[in-house]
């Protein structure tokens, strides 16, 4: 009966508490009617995820962890915005102001805790943020995006995570850090000064044993000062030196306070009616702000509500961190203080930026700093948990648990213990995991969250999981994680180019010492992509890399099989002239070029050019004002076009004129892949205008414009974008679309394939739908061509890249022999 | 050493970091390779899988990449590297600061068996 049920008021609504609910629904949906009072006035999103937010690199959608409707479909009461201020213990009722109260029968208190403010001079001042929630993130991107420096004060954790995320953004960023080292809590000096090093690489300025002594300005800030006398510049000031428990409420109650509320191995403060979990909550002296000791709580205080006296009490934990900086691989876990009684092994690799140390006292592990690689993190963890002796392996410990059986990755994973945790958020071992894939045929990363929840709060262990998944599934995993570039990097083209982006990468070396690639140099497959990605991603400030090119686009010729060139010049729109052909008959004959023929994009192709005579062919060509054809490149290669309304008897629209005009202003624009057009003047469609890349068909009422089409390799017909009236619509729309690819595509991607991968509703939305969006990628093609609107034949001519085309050195036979 | 044992055929300037360039002796062709590091290497300038213009290709590391199907080559062994590797003769380089000179003695081998 619904009257039974009993009542749950939950205090808070982060991740904890969220944890706690989860546990309680998916073991006994019946047991409790829930409201929730939540100070913040959103649903529960991923805190752990607030610095890949800043940075850019995720959105706030993305980090939801339980949307609305997970609220609706268990009935529980939400109120968004709602602080609770008062507890009457003697009734049960929860008060919030005036407005709202609720009665418990169990209460769960998860306030969280309090960022500190340090209460120096000018602290209030407009400026001065903590980094703590939502609303912290959004006033630090709203101040990147009009102040230039920023100040971090705090150099732990979150101090750096901040300022990571501030550089991303754009801002020059010092952090202030009162130690002489940084995260000296959770790291020994020396791997604190990798991580300085680390850190200034971003071009972040570190400030050690620094302390704030005034932060400047009117109502604004201005600038900080420290004690030293030093004055620094700042348009925005983040205070990260540590949190506090939020106590208030259950202090008011009369609960036992510490430093936090009290609690006891089943969650219960000092009232057994009053349980309390997450950041607010103290067992045993200690607080805990880690995610995974926070769920432990959240599954017991779990327990203790359903009753269920069965499962693990609450124990002290073993802490690990781990740094969520791009680039920067930081973990550390146990106690890693020197003393007597512990030795210690140490690995230092410090060009390659690695160094691991393991803390052992009496044969077992205690505690462990990895910085550079931190793959083997969760064995260690493991092993320290367990308190395993370990004086039958030290000698190869620091090598990880696959030593000695080879060292590639999957070997350390399958050597793993079935008992060893791999999630440490959520505390899922291996052995679960490999239970659930095979017992509900679990074949996705996607399934395996929803099943186990491993991999589903801060990611870094999804690649172990990736492994679980392959180890168990041998084949038949194909993993859903975009495809890596290449064997250089485990990256997926789309985070490549994002990281690009936001980290504001522009260069070749740059993205490979940035992304960490596992070569030096990239390969034949990364290379070309990088610089075709850096090119599109910053028209004008990137320089080309012709050494990243494939031959074809730095000789702008087809190298042939017997390695001879083939040259098409450009017919704009397919349409010649007599000096035009006059001009290739005379090239063809003075170069003695054995064959010419016409392609399927209505050019001349003129096969078997030597090399180092294709400068003074295109001076040839040049001269009757043939320009480079581009069919050599991923760019725009051939409009083809019908004689449209000009001749034809059926012609509705002059095809051909608008097909000349699309490629005189498109030609020359690097893609990711080849991109083909036509232009038909009715939907007979002579210009095979529906199986190119962008086609437009002309009809009495204007113009179709139908993109993702191909007959190459697959033969497939476009989909309709959309119809417009004019020719200058036309214009505007199809410049949209491929810059919508240029950005978007893969590097080899066709379009057709890029469509089917993003769907054409979502370039529906950019293009027709957003007027504002297709403006402005309008602009960023037009930009874009500014720069690479020229013909690179006549460059060539006039002796740009001389060395391509002749040999270094010809040698006399006779001298030789 | 003797010095006509040695042929210079240019400098390192000549050659384009992470690029190369080619040598003609009569109907043989040789790719001189540059790497990052600015060591020079000399291979046959044919792909021992379908005969293509290595010096034509995409150089990372102390490897290139055939332009025609995507081969690599170790510049410095000639090797391809794949399981079972393939083959191509390479020429001693000598380098006297700038200065880039081959070996005579490999250049005779390369031209008394031309592979095309």
């Amino acid at each position: 009966m619904e009257d039974m049920k009993k009542k749950l008021v939950v205090i808070g609504n982060g991740m904890t508490p969220g944890r706690t609910l989860e546990r309680i629904f998916e073991t006994n949906p019946a047991a409790y009617d829930v409201t929730i009072f939540n100070a913040e006035p959103r649903v529960n999103y991923d805190r752990i995820m607030l610095s890949p937010l800043l940075s850019g690199e995720k959105t706030y959608e993305e980090i939801i962890i339980h949307g609305d409707g997970w609220y609706i479909d268990r009935d529980i009461m939400l109120y968004k915005g709602f602080k609770v201020d008062r507890i009457d213990r003697r009734s049960r009722i929860v008060y919030s102001g005036d407005e709202e109260c609720a009665e418990y029968d169990k209460l769960l208190i998860a306030t969280g805790s309090n960022p500190i403010i340090i209460p120096v001079p000018g602290h209030v001042k407009e400026g001065v943020v903590t980094y703590r929630d939502y609303d912290d993130v959004e006033a630090m991107l709203w101040a990147a995006q009009r102040g230039e420096h920023a100040v971090v004060i705090g150099g732990g954790l979150l101090g750096l995570e901040a300022a990571a995320g501030l550089a991303m953004q754009g801002m020059q960023v010092t952090v202030v850090h009162l130690m002489p080292t940084l995260m000296e809590r959770q790291l020994d000096p020396a791997a604190g000064h990798l991580l300085q090093k680390a850190v200034e690489d971003r071009g972040i300025s570190v400030l050690t044993e620094a302390n704030t002594k005034e932060i400047l300005g009117g109502p604004s800030v201005e600038g900080v000062l420290l004690d030293d006398g030093t004055e620094l510049p700042a348009d925005l000031v983040v205070m990260a030196v540590g949190i506090r428990p939020s106590v208030s409420v259950g202090e008011a109650a009369g609960l036992e306070i510490n430093r936090g509320i009290v609690v006891d191995n089943r969650m219960r403060t000092s009232d057994p009616n009053i349980l309390a979990v997450g950041e607010c909550a103290e067992f045993e002296g200690d607080v805990y702000g880690l995610v995974a000791p926070l769920y432990q709580m959240a599954n017991v205080a779990a327990d203790t509500l359903l009753g269920d006296r069965t499962g693990k009490p609450f124990e002290k934990q073993v802490l690990a961190t781990q740094l969520k900086v791009t680039g920067i691989d930081l973990y550390s876990a146990g106690d890693f203080e020197t003393s007597e009684n512990r030795e210690e092994i140490v690995l230092r690799d410090a060009r390659r930026s690695i160094y691991r140390r393991l803390v052992i006292e009496e044969d077992k592990l205690v505690g462990t700093v990895l910085y550079g690689d931190t793959a083997n993190n969760s064995w260690y963890l493991q092993l320290i948990r367990d308190g395993e002796n370990i004086s039958d392996f030290r000698d190869t410990m620091m090598f990880g648990p696959g030593y000695g059986e080879g060292q590639s990755a999957d070997v350390a994973v399958a050597s793993l213990a079935d008992e060893v945790e791999i999630c440490g958020c959520n505390g899922v071992c291996k052995g679960a995991i490999v239970n659930a894939i095979n017992e509900h045929e679990l074949s996705t990363i996607d399934e395996v969250r929803t099943y186990t929840k491993a991999s589903s709060s801060c990611g870094t262990c999804t690649g172990l999981v990736e492994q679980l998944l392959t180890l168990t599934l041998g084949e038949d995993y194909k993993p859903t994680a975009a495809d890596a570039v290449c064997g250089c990097t485990d990256l997926g083209h789309d985070d490549v180019r994002k990281l690009i982006e936001v980290q504001r990468l522009q260069t070749i070396p740059d993205v490979m010492q940035s992304l960490h690639w596992k070569s030096s140099e990239g390969c034949a497959k990364c290379r070309p992509a990088l610089n075709y990605y850096l090119l599109s991603t910053w028209p004008g400030i990137y320089e080309d890399d012709q050494q990243s090119r494939f031959i074809n686009e730095r000789v702008h010729a087809n190298i042939q099989k017997d390695g001879t060139y083939s040259v098409v010049p450009r017919m704009w729109g397919g349409v010649t002239s007599a000096d035009e052909l006059r001009a290739i008959a005379d090239v063809v004959e003075k170069f003695e070029i054995p064959t010419v023929k016409l392609t399927g994009g209505q050019r001349i192709d003129m096969l078997g050019v030597r090399k180092e005579d294709l400068p003074a062919v295109w001076s040839d060509l040049g001269d009757a004002g043939l320009v480079s054809g581009h069919a050599y490149g991923k760019a725009l290669r051939t409009v083809k076009t019908c004689v449209g309304s000009e001749w034809c008897r059926f012609g509705t629209q002059d095809s051909t004129g608008l097909g000349i005009r699309i490629e005189k202003f498109m030609w020359s624009c690097w893609t990711p892949a080849k991109v083909k057009m036509a232009v038909s003047g009715c939907p007979r469609n002579c210009a095979e205008a529906t199986c190119k890349d962008v086609g437009v068909v002309c009809v009495d009422s204007g113009y179709e414009i139908h993109i993702g089409g191909g007959s190459g390799l697959t033969v497939r017909q476009t989909e309709l974008l959309c119809k417009v009236a004019t020719e200058d619509e036309v214009m505007e729309f199809v410049a949209a679309v491929v810059q919508l690819y240029r950005l978007q595509g893969h590097y080899l991607e066709r379009m057709y394939k890029w469509l089917a991968r993003v769907g054409i509703e979502s370039i529906k939305e950019a293009i027709v739908d957003d007027d504002e969006r297709r403006k402005e990628l309008y602009d960023g093609f037009v930009h874009s061509q500014s720069f690479s609107q020229h013909n690179p034949w006549a460059e060539r001519v006039n002796g740009v890249d001389a060395h391509e085309f002749k040999p270094l050195a010809e040698l006399d036979l006779v001298e030789v022999v | 050493m003797t010095t006509d044992e040695w042929r210079l055929i240019g400098t390192v300037e000549d050659i384009p970091r992470s690029g190369a360039r080619r040598i003609r002796i009569g109907e043989v062709d040789v790719g001189v390779f540059r790497t990052a590091n600015d060591d020079v290497f000399a291979l046959e300038d044919v792909c021992p899988h379908l005969g293509g213009p290595l010096s034509e290709g995409i150089v990372h590391g102390n490897e290139v990449t055939c332009p025609l199907h995507n081969m690599v080559i170790d510049l410095a062994t000639g090797l391809s590297v794949e399981p079972t590797p393939k083959c191509v003769r390479s020429c001693l380089v000598r380098l006297e600061g700038e200065k880039v000179y081959l070996s005579k003695p490999d250049l005779r081998d390369l031209i008394s068996q031309p592979i095309r």
